[in-house]
């Protein structure tokens, strides 16, 4: 059996402080005050109050930052010809090694998510492969799901480990530690926290009871075939589509969701030079796919809606096998007209046509 | 590019300017590190993005033929930021390459067979490229011919070598503009129309087609009237794109990403796909 390891709740900033030793920095659940309440991941000093609750925004962030420089570029002129340009580049990945502690299975799913495109497609992506590679998951079971997410429709679960390196599970007042991957073993072994297999017992029935409280999760498996059957159906898009404010909020909120941008920041010319940057984009805003010549393919939002919908329940799944969503709900519960993908993808699987 | 990182560009130097018309310009460039340019490899139709530093990247074909060494030709229509930063470059400046990128015309399954080319616009741009590509092996294919169209004589682009294109005894090239224009000898009509009246016979030959997309949808009807089946016509499209290697989920339809499931799709192939273009 895998390393097990106990953490009591009073040992968990001198854990945090061990963690902190071996990595550049531990991103844990914090309160944000703000006009509304929201649970954040930010880095971890000494004394930092931690809320082990499932985060308001994932922690995509951490390997797909919201805006990370790709290349710096700098210009300079020959002073003896000022038309003699020369360009030098660089490229070398930003890199943290990071711990993430006490995001929820639905999150740790969400890098496998984004690993399949950006590790396994044609090229690796060199900027996001740095990031994964020097990642360490620390995920919580959840004790029960919530009025908003649906892990178990989607191939997860509140105890599921995929995507983990360690899944800790909360017993009473303490924790139990179980290393997932070779690189959780390691991190456990090197640790000082007493052994955990004699609460292993009551941990497995805190995650039985954790999947005893879900309400039976419909079958998906004919989701893809349905809604890609549907792609032409436009009066079905456009019931799914017609409350949605077209904000993007749902994308920004999302674990699997990836679509990004890339632009130019300064002329490359002065001593810090220019930055060709990457930042998350969405596709659902109306310039994601606007062509230079004014040709539009998605330019409504019907389409987009289409789009955002196919491709995590019908062409991702095409292409890797597998759902882009993890079922967290975050895009039910932030989404300002109250637009519930559950429905759709419900509505989809059961349309007679 | 390949094995590398796929986001850093080749450094390059412009080398020539040529002004086709008011709206268009081809520039030939050289990448800096002449390792990597006597190295470099594509086939015809295969994109590249073009960047201007501070500016941004967008995606062009590379319409010089591969047989061609010396530079890396792309065409280019002012329609937005970056084009209009590339039509403000002058010999000399420097630009960033990431190329090759996307499939490309599936020139070696075509041998025997007669090809029509149908450019419209800036879509001779990558039409150029194969066309002068199989000129090179005349011998392998069957007649070759061009259908040029253009809004009026002044909107054509490659007007330097249209004349050879015209006297070249292995190529059947018509020109052909939206409306009569004075001293012009060629054909007037719209692209379709033209067609219909070349009424080429559509036995063993491939069509090879690119334009905007109004001209694409009726000369695929004009084509299929003529006896085109969708397997022997093939398309090479446009898609607003950004990372080029099917991550950032700008130009997909459907599963299929067009910077690297295409640019180039026969017909059939894009009627597989959800209809999104």
């Amino acid at each position: 059996m895998s390393t097990l390891r106990i953490l009591t709740s009073d040992g968990l900033p001198a854990f945090l402080s061990f963690l902190s030793q071996k990595h550049h920095r531990v991103l844990v659940p914090v309160v944000k005050s703000a006009n509304k309440r929201s649970v954040i991941f930010e880095p971890w000093r000494a004394g930092m109050p931690v809320v082990l609750e499932k985060a308001t925004v994932p922690p995509k962030e951490a390997v797909l930052p919201q805006c990370e420089t790709l290349l710096t570029y700098k210009k300079s002129k020959n002073q003896e010809d000022l038309g003699d340009i020369t360009v030098s580049l660089d490229d070398t990945p930003e890199a943290l090694s990071t711990v993430i502690f006490a995001c929820r299975p639905c999150d740790a799913r969400g890098f496998r998510v984004l690993d399949r495109p950006f590790l396994n497609g044609l090229f690796a992506d060199p900027y996001y492969k740095a990031r994964r590679e020097s990642l360490t998951v620390f995920t919580i079971t959840c004790s029960s799901g919530c009025n908003t997410c649906f892990c178990h429709w989607v191939g997860g679960g509140p105890s599921s480990p995929e995507g983990s390196d360690v899944l800790m599970t909360k017993i009473e007042e303490a924790l139990m530690l179980q290393a997932i991957s070779p690189a959780g073993e390691t991190l456990l072994k090197d640790c000082d926290l007493p052994d955990g297999k004699d609460v292993f017992p009551r941990a497995e029935a805190v995650r039985k009871a954790a999947w005893a409280s879900l309400a039976p999760a419909p079958d998906l498996k004919q989701v893809p075939q349905k809604i890609a059957a549907l792609f032409g159906n436009d009066d079905f898009w456009q019931r799914q589509t017609s409350a949605c404010l077209a904000c993007g909020a749902c994308t920004y909120f999302c674990p699997a969701c990836y679509c990004f941008n890339i632009t130019d920041e300064g002329d490359g010319f002065g001593v810090h030079g220019g930055r060709r940057l990457r930042s998350w984009d969405n596709c659902m805003s109306s310039l994601f796919t606007h062509e230079a010549s004014g040709h539009n393919p998605r330019m409504r939002k019907m389409p987009r809606m289409r789009n955002r919908i196919s491709h995590k329940f019908s062409t991702y799944p095409e292409n890797w096998g597998t759902f882009s969503c993890s079922g967290c709900g975050r895009c039910i519960s932030n989404c300002p007209v109250s637009l519930d993908i559950r429905a759709i993808v419900l509505t989809a699987l059961n349309n007679a046509g | 590019m390949p094995g590398g990182n796929p986001y850093k560009p080749a450094v390059a130097t412009v080398t020539e300017v040529i002004h086709e018309t008011t709206a268009i310009k081809t520039l030939r460039v050289v990448l800096d590190d002449p390792a990597v340019m006597a190295s470099f490899h594509y086939e015809p139709g295969q994109v590249g993005q073009l960047s201007v530093f501070g500016v941004g990247e967008s995606t062009f074909v590379i319409n010089s033929p591969p047989s061609q060494k010396e530079y890396l030709q792309f065409s280019v229509m002012q329609a937005g930021e970056v084009t209009a930063a590339i039509h403000r470059l002058a010999t000399g400046d420097k630009v960033g390459v990431r190329a090759p990128l996307g499939n490309f015309f599936p020139w070696r399954d075509w041998r025997g067979k007669n090809i029509f080319f149908v450019g419209g616009g800036i879509g001779i741009a990558p039409l150029r490229v194969i066309m002068l590509h199989l000129l090179e092996r005349k011998a392998d294919y069957g007649k070759i011919s061009l259908l040029y169209g253009a809004r009026s004589p002044r909107d054509m682009a490659y007007s330097c070598e249209i004349e050879g294109w015209l006297h070249n005894p292995d190529l059947d090239c018509t020109l052909c503009i939206d409306a009569p224009f004075e001293g012009w000898t060629h054909k007037v009509g719209l692209i379709p129309n033209v067609l219909l009246k070349l009424a080429p016979d559509s036995t063993n030959c491939v069509a090879v087609l690119c334009g905007p997309p109004v001209m694409i949808k009726f000369t695929l009807q004009a084509l299929e009237k003529l006896g085109f089946t969708p397997e022997n016509i093939v398309t090479t499209l446009e898609k607003r794109m950004k990372c080029g290697i099917g991550i950032c989920g700008r130009c997909n339809i459907g599963g299929r990403y067009i910077c690297v499931d295409g640019p180039v799709f026969t017909l059939n192939q894009l009627q597989a796909l959800p209809q999104e273009l």
